[in-house]
């Protein structure tokens, strides 16, 4: 792999807000496993808006979990974050916390975990113990931030559930987890990351196994308890219809890297890269269904361990320039403001040359 | 849960009742009786048995009466008056014989299990958390070696060692002036000092288990969203590990309860003879072999009681521990 030109100035250019929640920079991560390196994260720069939504758009494996995992610093094993930073600024204008360096079973990061950062997960029927109470958990987590009695714990535990829906919370917080439909566990789970009201929630497809009414409500109210606690979410999808309702700011990840971002009206308007538009294109619509096929990205994701040289999408890609694409890894090009592609169909051809000439 | 409970005691009724019953016919099954066995045994020291004898006998005990008659003696007997009847070889009632075996049977047994779980417990535990690290090598080569030695080949292997480096008496559990001696402290000394052995020879392979068994299961747990989602909420890792995985991962030390006695008698009676343990093992094979029908009747009865009250015990226990089950 060769050095990538510094031609757009990744975050510069991607804080369309001038208040970063999070910002992160270069962030690498490698997964080391039996059968060789995985690189499931390649030089991602994003930031987080405070009090605003990311969403993170990709299929599975383009490392879009990972990423929200980085920023707890809890990268499952065999992965580890091999480069970049993490910067996590507390108060706007207070000095960040670069989260890459703290020690991942330390206080101080533990303290972030579910304290400033909560996680909601993709899979509400196994992210509650199966044998303690939704009660018992709810307190471990408000007593661990928070320094609340028992009683003050319970009451709060008890606001939070009413606070998502759920009927009758008193009563509930003695049940068990399995006493509760998918739908239902997923609010108890969101109660539960947002009990000691975190500045960022990290929400990893929390509606993949939900049917789609319930999909529906669980978004609502995730819209709902943001405008009313403030709170800054990262949410992670591959349903861009979704994307769509809630985003204030996009970025499309392919294979561990972060292809196209911006703010989400441009992007659904006038998307650059092609794996957007392609992505774009294949959202059913009711318009389309009617005598036409479904469009679809030729090809399959590549194997993570035989990625293509170059643009990891050029074999896929419609558009894609015999020579250039397939050999040169592109960089973040701005493309107005905010927006940043990774795309040599908008680079400059002399810097693309020039890259071309270095490799050979 | 308390009509859990009380179901599950009335289940035991019909359950003991058949057992019972099985347990009369199988024993009765071989051809012949305790007389013919005896008669036998006599022919082959070159005595004969008087048959009128044996016929006196055979009327007394009531051995030409069909099974069904019998059982209902026998079964009547320790119903009303608690009288296991006579043991036709010791020539001494069942009663007298079987407690003390017994009694030894489940100390020896508590002594095993409680072994067990001190050891597969943390062993278990660290072998998951540090999958892979030398630590977890060196437990899984020691499980694998625990479930692969034979426990009479490592009780006479522990035998030599105890007797030619230590000096001590091996074998049994009392040294011989304690054997016969009643109850005292000196006496429950000698008995700690003799448990080890079997304990350990008992103990190694369901120990070797149970740490294989840890392991899977809080594998299987260590990487469950739950897990993932506590961490995610600033849960400490040791806390976080004993309070979530290993809960799940606790079944099957539960479970063990209840399977640890009839494993101990049916399953380690070599050992026990190789050991010469005064358990209930090397008396009930004994008695099967020379057709002592009520003395083996009578310790299969009380072995099957303890099971099913170890059972209902890791039953409540699993109740208590797994709401999933208590539930359902």
């Amino acid at each position: 792999m060769q050095s990538i030109p510094m031609h757009a100035d990744f975050s510069q250019t991607a804080r369309p807000a001038h208040d970063p929640l999070v910002e992160i920079e270069g962030l690498k991560v490698r997964f080391f496993t039996d059968d060789g390196v995985v690189e499931a994260l390649e030089d991602v720069s994003l930031t987080v808006p405070r009090g605003k939504t990311l969403c993170i758009v990709g299929e599975s494996g383009s490392g879009k979990s990972i990423t929200g995992r980085a920023l707890l610093n809890q990268v499952p094993s065999p992965g580890k974050v091999v480069g970049g930073s993490i910067r996590y600024f507390r108060e706007p204008d207070a000095a960040p916390v670069e989260i890459t360096t703290l020690d991942p079973r330390g206080r101080d990061m533990r303290a972030i975990r579910g304290g400033e950062i909560g996680l909601i997960s993709q899979e509400p029927m196994a992210a509650l113990s199966p044998v303690h109470t939704i009660g018992n958990q709810m307190r471990e987590a408000i007593q661990l931030h928070l320094k609340l009695g028992r009683k003050a714990a319970d009451a709060h535990a008890v606001e939070m559930l009413a606070k998502v829906g759920i009927p009758r919370p008193a009563e509930r917080l003695d049940r068990y987890s399995f006493e509760f439909s998918g739908g239902m566990r997923q609010r108890i789970c969101i109660a539960l990351a947002l009990a000691c009201s975190p500045r960022l929630l990290i929400a990893d497809e929390p509606t993949t196994a939900l049917d789609v009414t319930t999909q529906a409500n669980i978004i609502d109210l995730l819209l709902d308890l943001q405008s009313e606690l403030g709170v800054s979410v990262m949410f992670i999808t591959h349903d861009l219809g979704v994307v769509a309702e809630i985003a204030d700011e996009i970025a499309v990840m392919y294979l561990g890297r972060i292809v196209e971002q911006g703010d989400s009206v441009s992007i659904f308007k006038d998307p650059k890269h092609p794996y957007t538009r392609a992505l774009l294109r294949s959202i059913p619509t009711f318009a389309s269904t009617r005598g036409g096929r479904l469009e679809t990205i030729r090809g399959m994701v590549p194997s993570p361990f035989a990625r293509p040289t170059g643009c990891t999408f050029n074999p896929r890609c419609e558009e894609a320039i015999a020579g250039v694409c397939n050999r040169v890894v592109p960089w973040p090009v701005n493309v107005g403001p905010g927006r940043t592609v990774r795309c040599h169909l908008h680079a400059d051809r002399a810097e693309i040359d020039r890259a071309l000439e270095s490799q050979s | 849960m308390f009509s859990f409970i009380l179901r599950r005691i009335l289940l035991m009724i019909p359950t003991l009742i058949a057992i019972s019953v099985v347990t009369f016919i199988v024993i009765q099954l071989p051809p012949g009786d305790f007389l013919t066995a005896l008669t036998a045994e006599r022919a082959q020291q070159n005595e004969t048995l008087d048959s009128s004898l044996v016929l006196a006998l055979r009327e007394r005990y009531g051995l030409d009466q069909p099974w069904y008659t019998q059982y209902w003696l026998w079964i009547s007997g320790i119903l009303f008056r608690g009288d296991f009847g006579q043991s036709f070889e010791w020539n001494l009632p069942v009663s007298s014989l079987i407690w003390d075996r017994l009694g030894l049977t489940l100390i020896v047994s508590v002594t095993t299990l409680v072994f067990v779980w001190l050891v597969s417990f943390p062993v278990g535990i660290y072998s998951a958390v540090r999958q892979h690290s030398p630590g977890d090598m060196i437990a899984t080569f020691l499980a694998f070696l625990g479930l692969a030695i034979p426990n009479f080949l490592m009780a006479l292997v522990l035998m030599y060692f105890a007797s030619r480096f230590f000096g001590q008496s091996v074998g049994g559990l009392f040294s011989p002036e304690y054997a016969n001696a009643g109850w005292s402290l000196g006496r429950v000394w000698d008995l700690i000092t003799h448990l080890w052995l079997p304990v350990l020879v008992l103990g190694s392979s369901g120990a070797a288990a149970l740490i294989r068994i840890m392991r899977a299961n809080l594998l299987d747990e260590l990487h469950k969203p739950y897990v993932e989602i506590a961490r995610a909420r600033g849960v400490s890792e040791a806390r976080l590990i004993f309070k979530y995985p290993v809960r799940v991962a606790l079944n099957p030390f539960i479970s063990t309860v209840g399977w640890v006695l009839p494993a101990l008698i049916s399953g380690e009676v070599i050992t026990a003879i190789v050991l010469s343990l005064p358990t209930a093992g090397p008396l009930l094979l004994n008695a099967l072999f020379s057709q002592d029908m009520y003395l083996a009747g009578g310790l299969i009865l009380l072995l099957s009681v303890l099971t099913l009250v170890g059972t209902l015990l890791s039953d409540i226990l699993l109740a208590v521990f797994d709401p999933r089950i208590r539930y359902t």
